[in-house]
């Protein structure tokens, strides 16, 4: 088993035409089972062609009702990237992976408030994806970095969830999948959530989960996992030497008014029984020892 | 993205919310026939930097004679304004706000942000006006009221009228209240603001409720629609070196140490940045060049990172996946003749073609230190721009 995805899942790419889209189906397609997972793609001007072999559809309910897939993954640029995600959303799909960096606050607030009540898991945005290593990659992550295992690993950020991956893989541990819950201040799927999944998945043993500076979700994930975790948990969060007042790159990294500091956020993991490192370097050695 | 005091009552003026009647004025000449135009017998002279604290720091001045608007006006203008957020350098006054004196009866404090748990839009208001909210928040949570917004139905009439009881808004400026802030609401939500704060929100003698204040920063994600607030920015108030690399998609963000930084990925960036603290060094930057660096965007990254004089030493940290570490190599490399670089240069690379790229880094000839992983990279960075 793995979360989210395996190599059953039916992927349909939102923004398939694009170059960006166009590009990350191929790597997706030519990882492991990916070939027969991507089934479609949406683009309302270009329905009834293909990309290299994979069916184009007008829209999300059609692509949907057509290959029978359960998830997509969407590459719509920002000003249109919330109402494709309200369009997935609309089609009943189980899971929705949105990788748009750049969608403005008010569209996200709109898309999640409309989302209440409905059945369907938002990824993102602005996130990495999600990979369940040798059967499926949904998402931007060099796939290659990978191994199958038993680890689960979960970041709001891409680079440093590669930077955790690349560790683990180095120490010969395999991950059971990668979660990159992206970086916006009002998003979907959140640490606590993805830890839930992990606790349910027989198939992971333990889980790093890697934080940033802002919000407060590290803290209620934590707080989750010392009532509720039975599997190992360790932790790192990024912007420790970040200045208050000042966003770093990811829209939701910013410290405001003294809370969601690293050093915060270190301390409530740290008294929910989460080990933690301030050494990025030794997220996987950290892990390693708790196994 | 900020703008200033009188651009923020400018679209309050816009939305129909009540502010004291004024003109901003870039000289002191200016100053004064603004003063003229407004009836007196105060008159107030606000200096327009993207900082608060402004009053504390001796940027807010009353003045009870056109004579005093002309002297008080050729005292801030040009002064360097020291307050919390400006820094012990203080920031340059080149635009002043000259507005109509107000008949204070009682401050209040309004504030609205995105909440991210909620994810909606918070509204915070307090009995607590004039004073620091952050404080105000520590001290007596108790004083500030909350109510976290339905995208759908917006601020309602009960809502707005509820809070302004509570903040001790007597039954007869309720109505006026009501229209302030659901007046605010709708200000946030139309130009997409990040934050939306009136402090103070005044309650007048004659029962009036007015913004005295006005501080808007917007979601930088949603400027594309809208072009009339991108035309307010003032780049005079920004880091030069911010600007400079926003020009070429690089998320920048100068800092006190001497240690540049150039990553791949914002959270990369950050715990690369933490790394190099944790082993005795301050980073001088963050610098965030993006999934798609190319050479050019690295040279540009590298000529951004030395305009810094206080520059020691450099840490290039790269974790090569879709991007390949080759590319990474030769921009590295061309970045370097380019800007002949004299600082010493560490280079951490990994991932996708990381053999080839290191290749590429020891044939350039260039006195490029190689590292194997985050720690050993900061560990020699830090080495480096001790001289070591």
């Amino acid at each position: 088993m793995s979360i989210l995805v395996n190599r059953d899942t039916k992927v349909i790419t939102q923004g398939i035409t694009g170059k960006t889209g166009a590009f990350h189906t191929k790597m997706c397609r030519d990882y492991a089972n990916g070939r027969a997972c991507f089934v479609a793609g949406v683009n309302p001007k270009k329905a009834g062609e293909d990309f290299e072999g994979v069916p184009i559809y007008a829209t999300v309910k059609d692509a949907k009702a057509a290959t029978g897939a359960t998830a997509s993954v969407i590459y719509v640029p920002p000003p249109f990237a919330a109402a494709a995600i309200d369009e997935a959303v609309d089609a009943g799909l189980d899971l929705v992976v949105c990788i748009t960096e750049g969608i403005p606050v008010r569209d996200m607030i709109r898309t999640r408030d409309r989302m209440k009540g409905s059945r369907t898991l938002l990824l993102g945005p602005n996130c990495p994806g999600v990979i369940t290593p040798d059967e499926l990659k949904i998402g931007i992550m060099p796939g290659h970095i990978h191994r199958k295992g038993r680890i689960g690993v979960v970041s709001r950020s891409g680079t440093l969830t590669y930077e955790a991956v690349g560790q683990l893989t180095e120490l010969g541990l395999g991950q059971s999948s990668a979660v990159g819950i992206g970086g916006d201040p009002v998003n979907g799927l959140k640490h606590i959530d993805i830890l839930r999944l992990f606790n349910d998945d027989p198939e992971t043993d333990a889980v790093v989960m890697i934080g940033e500076i802002g919000g407060s979700d590290e803290e209620t994930a934590a707080q989750w996992a010392k009532a509720n975790m039975k599997k190992p948990v360790v932790g790192f969060i990024a912007g420790v030497t970040a200045p208050p007042g000042k966003r770093m790159g990811h829209a939701g990294a910013i410290i405001s008014g003294g809370k969601g500091t690293a050093q915060e956020k270190l301390a409530v993991m740290e008294a929910c029984g989460i080990k933690v490192t301030r050494n990025p370097a030794e997220m996987g050695k950290l892990l390693k020892s708790v196994l | 993205m900020k703008i200033h005091e009188y651009q923020g009552k400018e679209i309050f003026r816009r939305f129909g919310l009540a502010v004291p009647r004024g003109s901003p004025a870039f000289s002191v000449d200016e100053a004064v026939r603004v003063a003229k135009a407004l009836p007196g017998p105060v008159w107030v002279v606000k200096a327009q930097i993207h900082a608060g604290g402004r009053g504390k720091g001796g940027g807010v001045k009353l003045a009870r004679s056109l004579d005093e608007v002309r002297a008080l006006a050729g005292q801030i203008l040009g002064m360097q304004l020291k307050t919390h957020q400006t820094g012990p350098e203080g920031q340059k006054v080149r635009r002043l706000l000259i507005e109509e004196g107000a008949d204070i009866a009682k401050e209040l404090y309004v504030g609205m942000v995105v909440d991210r748990t909620t994810q909606r839009v918070a509204l915070m208001a307090s009995s607590e006006g004039g004073m620091d909210i952050e404080e105000v928040a520590a001290k007596t949570p108790e004083k500030i009221h909350k109510v976290f917004v339905d995208p759908k139905a917006g601020l309602t009439d009960r809502e707005a009228d509820d809070v302004a009881r509570k903040i001790g808004i007597p039954a007869a400026s309720v109505p006026a209240a009501r229209a302030m802030l659901k007046g605010l609401y709708k200000v946030f939500d139309e130009t997409d603001a990040s934050l939306a704060e009136i402090n103070p929100m005044i309650l007048t003698g004659d029962g009036r409720v007015v913004a005295l204040d006005a501080k808007l920063n917007f979601d930088a994600n949603a400027l594309f629609r809208h072009p009339d607030i991108v035309e307010m920015r003032d780049l005079e108030e920004e880091d030069p070196a911010e600007v400079e690399a926003s020009k070429f998609d690089l998320s920048y963000i100068s800092l006190d140490g001497d240690i540049g930084c150039l990553v791949n990925g914002a959270g990369l960036a950050m715990a690369t940045m933490d790394t190099i603290k944790l082993y005795g060094g301050e980073p001088a930057n963050f610098l965030d060049v993006g999934g798609g660096a190319t050479a050019e965007k690295v040279t540009e990254a590298f000529k951004i990172m030395l305009t810094n004089p206080h520059l020691k030493a450099i840490l290039v940290n790269i974790f090569g996946g879709i991007m390949k570490c080759d590319t990474i190599a030769e921009g590295v490399v061309a970045a370097s003749k380019a800007v002949s670089l004299k600082v010493p240069l560490v280079v951490r690379m990994k991932g996708t073609n990381e053999e080839i790229g290191r290749k590429i880094l020891a044939d350039s000839g260039l006195p490029i230190i190689s590292a194997s992983n985050m720690a050993e990279a900061a560990e020699k960075v830090v080495a480096a721009a001790r001289g070591k």
